[in-house]
């Protein structure tokens, strides 16, 4: 028997004011992967990732995840699921412990203290932990969203551009902790990114969306033999650039 | 999963209750400001109307027989405005910290999130008004608890009125970000006229009195001058504000789940700016 997708998005449509902001996206995520949702501003990434975390209700089409239908069924899964994104912050005022507490007790964590203690030693943040959150560096302030995205050892978690606005030391070491995280829950990870070499780096699988369409989905050494380029960049320009080019051509 | 457990998974849960509550004590506890803030207008406010009913007092007969209307009166609308407030600005820091998407992504249920903002708004009001009412006492000899259960009665219809009026509002800065922040503060204000906060209901002219009959906060208005002024306690005015208070009540959630599902429609939940 094959093991049901994580997620799985069937034909999903997001309209604004006639505007369609992501247009019959359909894929299946298998549990235990890292894949990365690429593409530029405005492709649908952030749509989509809302779609999946029940935070925006589809225009039309389904979001299945964990099993659940989201948004109606999500009450089912939130509890095992969580995230991450520049677009929310954490209350400034509150410590990140006092942070981190609040939501460990929202999604039911057992021995929350200890949670607290093993994710802040992970993520070094113990010497930050009785800080005001609004008090630190960017940096920091990914880490401690990023603990938070952490704090009930989700089965899924979506990353919104969980890199951006980081220094490329930080970065790479929010990668690490994202691989090893994976690798001992066996966590599937849904990461959108414009930023090549993060996705060239942690997914296993790329699916490419422009205009809120797919415009390809394949691993990252596919991708890279079929467009015959040497980085995700690359291949990503010339996804970007092809469309753009065939209008014109048929202009 | 089994109809057991799915159940617990789906169930009311005190504890997600009890860790919003602990977000907002730990905000409070946090922010002195905010601590002044409770108190301060409250108290300007009481103190204003208690010398203004001492000077008529002296001057006039028949409010020298309706002793301590006038600050029963600011304390009970207080109840009413702080309680109001006290629940909105509660689900306002979710806006202002730009949090609400990380509670919307939670485990925690809109039930339960009204609940703990429901709870807040009594603890700040209690910040808040306990001690004015103890500054009344002291200042003009007024002792609000010495109004004993019809205080009580008072208390609940107050309460239950602001709550259905915050979580609509709520609902409406939800659906409509911030921009929709000053009605949080100014739409208790439309009670004020209607709900004979400071007159009888037969002050106003006679065809505006059916509407103000509709709003639960009038029979607490008529109810403590009665009290006041003819020392009767009128249970039936109380029993009419519970009626329509459940109405109110069922109005405001209704209302408030309703902008929930425009708001997911819209993408709201994503813009929680202006």
């Amino acid at each position: 028997m094959s093991v049901p997708p994580a997620i799985k998005v069937e034909r999903l449509v997001k309209i604004y004011k006639q505007t369609p902001a992501v247009d019959g996206v359909s894929f299946a995520i298998a549990p235990g992967t890292i894949t990365g949702l690429l593409g530029g501003n405005g492709a649908g990434k952030t749509t989509t990732i809302a779609m999946i975390m029940g935070l925006l209700a589809p225009t039309s089409g389904s979001v299945t995840v964990l099993g659940a239908d989201m948004p109606r069924q999500r009450y089912r899964v939130l509890q095992r699921m969580n995230f991450e994104s520049p677009y929310v912050e954490m209350p400034m005022r509150l410590t990140v412990r006092q942070n981190l507490t609040v939501f460990g007790m929202l999604y039911g964590v057992a021995d929350l203290a200890g949670r607290i203690a093993e994710l802040a030693e992970a993520l070094d943040l113990t010497d930050l932990l009785d800080r005001p959150t609004g008090r630190l560096s960017a940096g920091q302030k990914t880490r401690v969203s990023l603990a938070k995205s952490l704090i009930n050892s989700p089965e899924l978690l979506l990353l919104d551009e969980p890199t951006a606005s980081l220094d490329p030391d930080t970065a790479d070491w929010v990668r690490t902790r994202l691989e090893r995280y994976r690798r001992e829950h066996h966590a599937t990870v849904l990461l959108a990114s414009h930023n090549m070499a993060e996705v060239e780096r942690l997914c296993e699988r790329v699916i490419i969306m422009k205009r809120g369409r797919i415009e390809d989905d394949d691993t990252p050494a596919r991708l890279l033999t079929r467009y015959g380029r040497r980085t995700l960049e690359d291949v990503f320009l010339d996804v970007a650039r092809r469309r753009d080019e065939a209008r014109e051509a048929a202009q | 999963m089994s109809a057991r457990s799915e159940a617990a998974v789906l169930a009311f849960s005190p504890r997600r209750v009890a860790a919003m509550m602990l977000r907002y004590w730990y905000l409070l506890r946090s922010s002195w400001p905010r601590l002044i803030e409770l108190i301060y207008w409250p108290a300007v406010q009481m103190i204003t109307w208690g010398f203004l009913q001492f000077y008529v007092m002296q001057n006039a007969g028949f409010f020298a027989r309706a002793g301590g209307t006038l600050i029963g009166a600011v304390l009970l609308w207080d109840i009413l405005f702080r309680g109001q407030l006290g629940f909105s600005v509660s689900f306002l820091e979710e806006m202002w910290a730009r949090n609400i998407g990380n509670l919307m992504m939670s485990p925690l249920r809109p039930i339960e999130f009204i609940a703990a903002l429901m709870v807040m708004s009594i603890v700040r009001l209690s910040i808040g008004v306990i001690p004015v009412t103890l500054l009344a006492f002291v200042f003009f000899g007024f002792n609000l608890y010495g109004l004993g259960l019809a205080l009580v009665a008072f208390f609940i219809n107050l309460m239950l009125t602001s709550w259905a009026v915050g979580i609509f509002v709520s609902g409406l800065v939800l659906r409509n970000g911030l921009g929709a922040e000053n009605l949080a503060w100014s739409i208790m204000f439309l009670f004020m006229p209607l709900t004979c906060v400071y007159y009888p209901v037969t002050t106003l002219p006679v065809w505006l009195q059916p509407a103000a009959w509709l709003l639960p906060p009038t029979y607490v208005f008529e109810g403590m001058r009665a009290l006041l002024i003819q020392h009767t306690f009128r249970p039936d005015l109380m029993f009419d504000a519970l009626a329509l208070n459940a109405v109110f009540f069922a109005g405001g959630m209704f209302g408030f789940l309703a902008l929930l599902r425009s708001a997911r429609r819209h993408g709201s939940l994503m813009q929680t700016g202006e």
